[in-house]
C-alpha cells in the first residue's frame, strides 16, 4: 500500500467511521422527542424511561460522533492540504453554519442530558426537539460541502486559478438537495431500523416486553416511513448523477458501452479488462428508464468516457448492488409492517415479522456505508471533479501509512468499547428501570 | 470585514483555551492528586463541566473552520508540517473525549471504571502538551516548507527545546485554569482548600516553566524576550499579570472563587497579548525570515464578508443559548421530581 491509497483508506475509514455516528446523533433525538412528548402527555412511566434510556444512546454515539468530527475538520488538512488550500474557502460556506448549527446542538443537548427536573417540562422538551432538528441541519450542510465536491460551482476556473469564488452559490450546488435529500432519509432509515431490530431482539427473549414493545413502535415508525421514502429519493440522485456524473452513473451499472435502450444490470462480476459483465441478470431498457425517464434515451457508458477519467468499477458497482438490494429489502419489510398495522392486526403478535426486524438490524447502516462508497469512489479520480485529481491533493508527508495503521487501530478499539456499552446498556434495561426496586438517579 | 474575522479567530483561541484549558486540566488535577483524593476530584469537576463540556470543545472546530475558510494557506501550510503533533493531539482528544462520555454512560460501574480513568487522565495531559507545542512551533522559525529531508520538513518543525518547555507551561497553565475554576464550584471549606494548594502548586510550576521557555528561546534563538519586553504594551502586560498574582494568591488563600476566576482569566489574557501582539499580524513565522500574515493571506474578499457574515448570525443564535446553559447549571440546583 502506497502513501496514496493509505491516505484514501484514512480518509475512508474516518468518515465510514463518523457516518454511522452522525447518523444516529442526529436522528435518535427525533425517535427520543416523540417518547418524551407521550410520556408528558400521558404520564406512563414507561415512555420516560424510554427516553432516559434512548439519551444514554444518544449521549454515547453524540460525543463519539462529535470527537470523530473533530478529528475529521483536522483531517481534511492533514490527509489532503492542497485541496484545503483551493476549496477550503470555497465550500467552506456549509462548515461555518455547520458549526453554529452543531454548537446549538451541543447545548441543546447540555439543557437535555442534564435538565431532567431542572427546567419547564415543556422547555426540557423543546430542548430534546433543538438537538434534533439542529442535528439533521448539520447532517444537511456537511452533505452540502460534499455535494459541492461532486458538482462544483461557486468559482471560476482560470488557468488553475480559483477565481470570483462565491460561497453561496458553492453551497446550492446542483447535488446538494439530491445528495442531502437522499442522506437524511438514509439516516431515519438506518438508525430506525437499527434501534427497532435491538427492541425487537429483545421481545423476542421476552425480556421487559412493555419496555421494548412500545419502543419498537416509535422506531419502526420512523424507519419505515423512511425506507418507503427512500426509493424515491434514490430516483432523484439517480437521475441527477446521469445528468452530471456520467462516470459514476457509468460504474454504478458496470455499463461499459453507450447505447440506447440499455439494459439494468443486477449483480454480476465486472470484467474490466474484456470491458463485460458475467453472470448478471438484465431488464433490457430499465436503465435507460432509470438514468433519463424513457426507454429508448441513450446511456453513457464507459467507453465515452477516457480511461484515465475512470472510477474503479467494481467497487463502485458491488456498493451500489449493496445499498439497492439491502434499501429493497428494508422496502419491503416496511410495506409488510403496514400491512400488519392496517389489515393483519394478528401478526403484530407472530415471532416471524420480530424476526425480520432483528436480522434488518444492521441493513440500514450496511446500505449507508455502501452507498457512501458509491458517491465517493465513483467520483475518483476527481477529489474536485473535473477540476482537481484527488493525487494532486495529497500531503506531501511520506508515511501515512503508519497514520493509517495508528487510526484503524484506534477506530476498530472504540467501535468495540461503544458495542460493548451498548450491551451494557440494554442489558442493564430490566435494573434500571424496574420501578418495584429503588429509584435510581439516572442523570 | 477581515478584522470582525481576526477578532472571532482570537477570541475561538482564547475562550478554547479558558475553558477547554480548565476542562484538560481537570484530568491534569486528577493525574496530580493521590489516589485517595482522586474520586473527590472527580465528582466535583464532573457536575461542574458535565453540562458544558460539548460545548467548550466546539472553540477548536471553530477556530479550524475560520483558518480553513479565511485563511486557508496558513492552515494547509500547518497541516503539512505540523502533521505529527497535530495527530497526537487529535489521538489526545479521541482518548479524552470518548473515554470522559464512558465512564458517565457505562451501566455498570465495575472495573472498566479503572481503564476509562487512567485513558483520561493520561490523555488530558497529553493533549494540551501537543497543543503548547503546536502553538511554539508556529513562531519558532522551525517551520521550513523549503526543506528536503524528512527530518527538517516534519521532525525538526516541532521538536525543540522551546517547543517542548512551552507544551509543560501549557500543562501548568490548564491545571491551573481547572483548580482555580473548581473553587467555586464546591460548597466545602476542606475542598475549596485542596483546590487552592492544587492551584497555587499549578502557579509555581507554571512560573518555573515560563523561565524554562525564557532559557529555552535563548537556545533556540527565538526572540522572545524581545517581543515581550522589546516596547511598552509588552512590558506593561507582563508588569499587570505579575502584580495581579499577588492578589490571585489572596484569593486562593481566602476561597475567594470571583477574584480568582477574573484574575486567572487577566493572567491569561496578558501573556496571550504580551507574547503575541509584536509579530501580529503574522502569526506563523517560517525559517529563513518568511511568515504567513492574516493580512496578506487572507482569502478572497467576498469569502471573507461571507465568513464574517456567518459568525455574526452565528453568534446571535449561540451566545445567549450559551450564557443561559452555563447561568443555569450554576444558579439552578435540582428541584426534587
Amino acid at each position: 500500500m502506497d502513501d496514496f491509497i493509505a491516505a484514501r483508506s484514512q480518509m475512508a475509514l474516518s468518515l465510514g467511521f463518523h457516518i454511522i455516528f452522525a447518523c444516529i446523533g442526529m436522528v435518535m433525538p427525533f425517535f427520543m422527542a416523540v417518547a418524551h412528548y407521550i410520556w408528558l402527555k400521558t404520564g406512563n412511566e414507561v415512555y420516560r424511561d424510554i427516553t432516559k434510556a434512548w439519551s444514554k444512546g444518544v449521549a454515547i454515539f453524540f460525543a463519539t460522533g462529535a470527537v470523530s468530527g473533530t478529528v475529521l475538520s483536522f483531517e481534511l488538512g492533514l490527509l489532503w492540504p492542497k485541496f484545503m488550500e483551493h476549496a477550503g474557502p470555497i465550500f467552506g460556506m456549509p462548515f461555518s453554519l455547520e458549526g453554529t448549527a452543531f454548537f446549538i446542538e451541543a447545548i441543546a443537548l447540555g439543557f437535555f442530558l442534564y435538565g431532567w427536573n431542572r427546567f419547564n417540562r415543556w422547555f426540557h422538551w423543546f430542548t430534546g426537539v433543538v438537538v434534533g432538528v439542529s442535528g439533521l441541519v448539520s447532517g444537511i450542510l456537511v452533505v452540502a460541502a460534499n455535494a459541492w465536491m461532486n458538482s462544483p460551482a461557486g468559482f471560476d476556473y482560470v488557468n488553475g486559478q480559483y477565481l470570483n469564488i462565491d460561497p453561496i452559490k458553492a453551497m446550492f450546488n446542483v447535488a446538494w438537495f439530491s445528495q442531502a435529500l437522499h442522506m437524511s432519509i438514509a439516516a431515519f432509515a438506518s438508525t430506525g431500523f437499527a434501534v427497532a431490530g435491538i427492541h425487537a431482539l429483545m421481545i423476542l427473549r421476552k425480556s421487559h416486553v412493555t419496555f421494548h414493545k412500545r419502543a419498537f413502535r416509535i422506531s419502526a415508525v420512523f424507519a419505515t416511513v423512511a425506507a418507503l421514502l427512500q426509493p424515491l429519493s434514490g430516483d432523484i440522485s439517480a437521475k441527477d448523477v446521469a445528468k452530471r456524473q456520467p462516470a459514476k452513473l457509468a460504474a454504478m451499472e458496470a455499463h461499459f458501452k453507450t447505447e440506447e435502450n440499455a439494459a439494468l444490470i443486477l449483480g454480476g462480476i465486472p470484467d474490466e479488462k474484456e470491458k463485460k459483465v458475467n453472470y448478471a441478470i438484465e431488464i433490457p431498457g430499465a436503465l435507460s428508464f432509470l438514468a433519463h425517464g424513457n426507454f429508448h434515451a441513450e446511456v453513457t457508458g464507459l467507453d465515452r468516457i477516457p480511461e484515465e477519467n475512470h472510477p474503479p468499477v467494481a467497487i463502485t458497482h458491488y456498493a451500489f448492488q449493496v445499498m439497492v438490494g439491502l434499501g429493497t429489502v428494508m422496502m419491503l419489510i416496511s410495506v409488510l409492517y403496514y400491512i400488519t398495522i392496517w389489515k393483519k392486526k394478528s401478526w403484530l403478535e407472530k415471532r416471524w415479522l420480530l424476526k425480520l426486524f432483528a436480522i434488518a438490524t444492521p441493513m440500514g447502516f450496511i446500505a449507508v456505508e455502501a452507498g457512501w462508497t458509491v458517491t465517493e469512489v465513483g467520483r475518483q479520480p476527481w477529489i474536485i471533479y473535473g477540476v482537481m485529481r484527488t493525487v494532486h491533493a495529497v500531503t506531501p508527508m511520506p508515511g501515512i501509512l503508519y497514520s493509517f495503521y495508528i487510526f484503524t487501530a484506534v477506530y476498530i478499539s472504540l467501535s468495540c468499547i461503544v458495542a460493548f456499552l451498548l450491551y451494557r446498556q440494554i442489558s442493564m434495561v430490566g435494573k434500571l428501570y424496574d420501578h418495584s426496586a429503588e429509584p435510581i438517579n439516572a442523570i | 470585514m477581515l478584522y470582525v474575522v481576526i477578532v472571532y479567530l482570537w477570541a475561538a483561541i482564547l475562550l478554547y483555551l479558558l475553558l477547554g484549558g480548565a476542562d484538560f486540566g481537570a484530568g491534569i488535577i486528577e493525574f496530580f492528586t493521590s489516589r485517595n483524593n482522586r474520586g473527590r476530584t472527580r465528582k466535583t469537576m464532573y457536575q461542574a463541566i458535565g453540562p458544558v463540556w460539548e460545548a467548550i470543545h466546539m472553540w477548536l472546530i471553530i477556530t479550524i473552520v475560520i483558518l480553513f475558510v479565511g485563511f486557508p494557506k496558513i492552515y494547509a501550510t500547518l497541516s503539512v508540517y505540523l502533521h505529527i503533533p497535530l495527530t497526537a493531539m487529535l489521538l489526545g482528544i479521541i482518548a479524552r473525549g470518548t473515554a470522559f462520555v464512558f465512564r458517565n454512560y457505562d451501566a455498570v460501574k465495575d472495573d472498566m471504571q479503572k481503564v476509562y480513568n487512567r485513558i483520561f487522565i493520561y490523555s488530558s495531559v497529553i493533549t494540551p502538551f501537543f497543543l503548547g507545542i503546536i502553538a511554539a512551533s508556529t513562531v519558532s522559525r522551525n517551520v521550513d516548507v523549503m526543506a528536503q529531508d524528512f527530518l527538517h520538513a516534519y521532525i525538526f518543525s516541532w521538536l525543540n527545546w522551546f517547543s517542548v518547555t512551552v507544551g509543560f507551561f501549557t500543562v501548568c497553565i490548564c491545571g491551573f485554569l481547572a483548580a482555580g475554576y473548581i473553587i467555586g464550584e464546591t460548597d466545602s471549606t476542606e475542598d475549596r482548600q485542596f483546590f487552592a494548594r492544587k492551584a497555587k502548586w499549578m502557579i509555581v510550576s507554571a512560573v518555573l516553566c515560563g523561565v524554562l521557555v525564557f532559557l529555552a528561546s535563548f537556545k533556540e534563538n527565538v526572540p522572545l524576550a524581545e517581543w515581550v519586553f522589546g516596547k511598552a504594551p509588552g512590558i506593561f502586560a507582563i508588569a499587570a499579570a505579575s502584580l495581579s498574582l499577588p492578589f490571585l494568591w489572596y484569593g486562593l488563600t481566602h476561597g475567594k472563587a470571583i477574584i480568582v476566576r477574573l484574575l486567572g482569566g487577566f493572567e491569561i489574557c496578558m501573556i496571550l497579548f504580551a507574547v503575541t501582539y509584536r509579530h501580529f499580524p503574522n502569526i506563523v513565522l517560517l525559517k529563513g525570515g518568511g511568515h504567513l500574515s492574516l493580512i496578506e493571506h487572507q482569502g478572497q474578499e467576498k469569502v471573507i464578508i461571507s465568513l464574517a457574515w456567518a459568525l455574526l448570525i452565528g453568534s446571535i443564535f449561540i451566545l445567549p443559548a450559551l450564557g443561559y446553559l452555563m447561568y443555569s447549571f450554576e444558579k439552578k440546583k435540582p428541584r426534587e421530581a
